[in-house]
């Protein structure tokens, strides 16, 4: 790490998508590895300038679903036909027509918790500190500015200052930790 | 948007003329129908759409906010009052009797569990659809969601007198009574709970999410220490990092995906509490799609009445557009004509299929009124005739009269006819619940249903409860989703002039 243990890394702002598209391209081709873009709202095309793989969050979606359909059919056998037999109506004591529409709410509620964690998890979130909001300008990235941070613990930081020169930043400022 | 000539075209059609003449770079506007109408009115800057949408919850709400909250807490604080009545008396306080074991309880519960749909369909059906109007309704559409489903499931909860068996023995919550017995979920009724309870869970898990950035947009412009606090806490740390964007985006495509299931199958379970049954004027195939048709139709009709006035109030008229006033009615229009064909096709098989029972709810309770219905087909008035019609007139001629552009441009007409749209989906649920069971097969126990005044006050009350909630919502959270405004707009489009791009790249 050649840079002061201090600080976080270096935060360059820039004034529209465009611009902040055109340094993102940059910075992936200069080949860094720890560093973000901040817009205010998703940019379409971002993920491929940054050069990020595709979102995992599917993955935990499946598997809440999956865990929801198995407890709506296993709950439902279970109860109405392994623990406590009843017949009701002349009905079958279990079949997967019935219990189909309670699996299939827990399948939806279940997925959507997934999602929710998913989301979380792959974002670090709840995250209480960042070092980013020490920086007033950095306020703006929720409103209208677009910011991109090169991290100090990155090993090319050394060049940072120079790549976001270059590709065009308006306003570059060192980020403490 | 400014279209850009081809470089190799230009090329080829100057080297035609001749290979001297240099290309030349042809910057020629796009044809006018293919440019889109804009969504923000009047080219408003990002930080304008902050500030417009920050703004409504950041100043002191405006004069008439304290009355009207008063107004709808008082209001609410009655409907707990009465339910705490009904807790410690018994249901006797409300007018069943025995035939008609359900009636306004079950009613408001289908009336506010349907207004709700209007805002999943909203905030993730047309997302599907990439219908990017919807972003500057989503976020109010859904809290009301919220609070609708709030509202519809306070009924089924204490239209049994004794409300704590709800939790134990859970017919609620699947636990099993004093004889060990589990509930049956051979029943509608219990899927029903579980739809209705994933639905209200579901519908929240969305909206937070929905919420994140914008919450996080409130806590960067935060002044107090308790607003810093209160939105970053809820915030979560959301930095608007494009890393977090790309499993947000996915995330919320997901939860769109998952809701648009979830609301076509919550009030098609609600459909199955009747058509599941063997009564006359229930037992319909047909109940299914045309309950959530008219679910759509009130929620839309729901929607209207509360963002017509919003709009006004908060000056968000470039925000929420006469186009999104209009597209609205076109929902309605749409839905309400599905509601027409299945009142039509109702009364059709009550006849065509033969079955004598059938035919007698639907002529001798509903239709015959004692004008024309009833003399034409030579049976004595039907006792519920003057709420069947009420409804047919709310419902079937309302949504009409958004074939006129005219009538569906004008914000005040379209707020009225929304009110009709409310009113006549309450009596749809009236007539289908209380006129299928005020007369079962034994024509001794016919008897004719009439609301206590507990009833009234306590469905006037539920109307208390979801005006505090969503004056709360208006007072406290961003009414519509900044950034995803912010997404549709031209400045946030790289490849737009407006976004930045440049004319050679």
């Amino acid at each position: 790490m050649s840079a002061p243990a201090k600080t976080h890394g270096l935060l360059a702002e820039f004034d529209t998508p465009a611009d902040l598209m055109a340094a993102a391209l940059k910075c992936r081709d200069a080949g860094y590895t720890k560093w973000d873009v901040y817009s205010p709202f998703p940019i379409h095309g971002m993920d491929d300038a940054m050069g990020l793989k595709k979102s995992l969050v599917g993955w935990f979606t499946f598997t809440g679903g999956c865990t929801g359909f198995t407890t709506g059919m296993t709950m439902i056998w279970f109860m109405n036909k392994f623990d406590y037999p009843l017949v009701v109506g002349g009905k079958p004591l279990f079949t997967p027509l019935y219990a189909f529409p309670v699996s299939y709410e827990l399948t939806i509620l279940l997925s959507a918790f997934g999602t929710l964690f998913g989301l979380a998890a792959l974002c670090r979130l709840p995250k209480w500190y960042n070092p980013l909001f020490k920086n007033e300008r950095f306020k703006r990235a929720s409103n209208d500015k677009f910011f991109i941070c090169i991290e100090a613990v990155d090993p090319k930081f050394g060049h940072a200052q120079e790549t976001l020169q270059s590709a065009g930043a308006k306003i570059i400022e060192t980020v403490e930790d | 948007m400014a279209k850009i000539a081809n470089a190799s075209g230009g090329a080829e059609a100057t080297g035609s003329r001749g290979h001297h003449a240099p290309p030349v770079l042809k910057v020629a506007d796009a044809p006018r129908e293919l440019e889109r109408a804009p969504l923000v009115l009047n080219n408003r800057s990002l930080g304008w759409i902050t500030d417009a949408v920050a703004g409504v919850c950041e100043n002191p709400m405006p004069k008439w906010w304290w009355p009207a909250f008063i107004l709808s807490a008082g209001t609410m604080g009655m409907m707990f009052s009465l339910l705490a009545y009904l807790v410690s008396t018994g249901t006797g306080v409300w007018g069943l009797n025995t035939s008609a074991n359900w009636a306004w309880d079950i009613t408001n519960f289908v009336f506010w569990i349907g207004i709700g749909h209007a805002g999943t369909l909203i905030s993730a059906v047309l997302f599907l659809l990439r219908q990017k109007w919807r972003t500057s309704i989503n976020r109010a559409a859904e809290a009301m969601t919220i609070f609708a489903v709030a509202c519809a499931g306070i009924f089924p909860v204490f239209h049994t007198g004794r409300v704590w068996f709800a939790l134990y023995p859970g017919y609620l919550i699947p636990m099993p009574n004093s004889n060990w017995i589990w509930p049956q979920f051979r029943s509608p009724l219990l899927w029903d709970v579980f739809a209705v309870s994933t639905y209200g869970t579901v519908s929240l898990l969305f909206w937070y999410v929905g919420l994140i950035p914008d919450l996080a947009t409130l806590r960067d412009r935060a002044k107090t220490k308790l607003r810093k606090l209160g939105y970053g806490v809820f915030s979560l740390g959301w930095s608007n990092s494009n890393r977090h964007w790309s499993n947000y985006e996915k995330a919320y495509l997901i939860l769109a995906g998952l809701s648009t299931p979830l609301v076509l199958s919550v009030h098609s379970i609600v459909s199955f509490d009747f058509a599941v049954s063997q009564v006359p004027g229930w037992h319909a195939t047909i109940f299914p799609p045309y309950f959530v048709a008219g679910a759509i139709f009130s929620g839309f009709g729901m929607v209207l009445t509360l963002l017509i006035p919003m709009r006004s109030l908060f000056n968000l008229h470039d925000l929420i557009t006469v186009r999104h006033v209009e597209l609205m009615c076109k929902v309605l229009l749409a839905t309400g004509s599905i509601v027409g064909y299945a009142y039509g096709m109702e009364f059709f098989i009550a006849w065509y299929g033969g079955s004598p029972y059938e035919l007698w709810a639907f002529l001798r309770n509903r239709v015959a009124d004692p004008f024309i219905f009833g003399p034409l087909f030579k049976v004595p008035t039907a006792p519920y005739w003057w709420a069947y019609w009420m409804m047919i007139s709310c419902n079937v001629i309302s949504p009409h009269l958004f074939w006129s552009r005219k009538l569906r441009t004008n914000v005040v007409f379209v707020w009225i006819v929304s009110i009709f749209v409310n009113i006549g989906m309450w009596f749809e649920r009236f007539v289908i619940i209380v006129t299928s069971l005020h007369r079962d097969y034994l024509p001794s126990s016919w008897g004719y249903f009439t609301p206590s005044w507990v009833d009234v006050f306590t469905f006037v009350g539920s109307f208390g409860l979801f005006m505090t909630l969503f004056l709360l919502f208006i007072r406290f959270l961003p009414v519509i989703a900044i950034s995803e405004v912010k997404g549709v707009t031209p400045q946030a489009d790289p490849h737009h002039p407006l976004g930045g791009a440049k004319e050679h790249h």
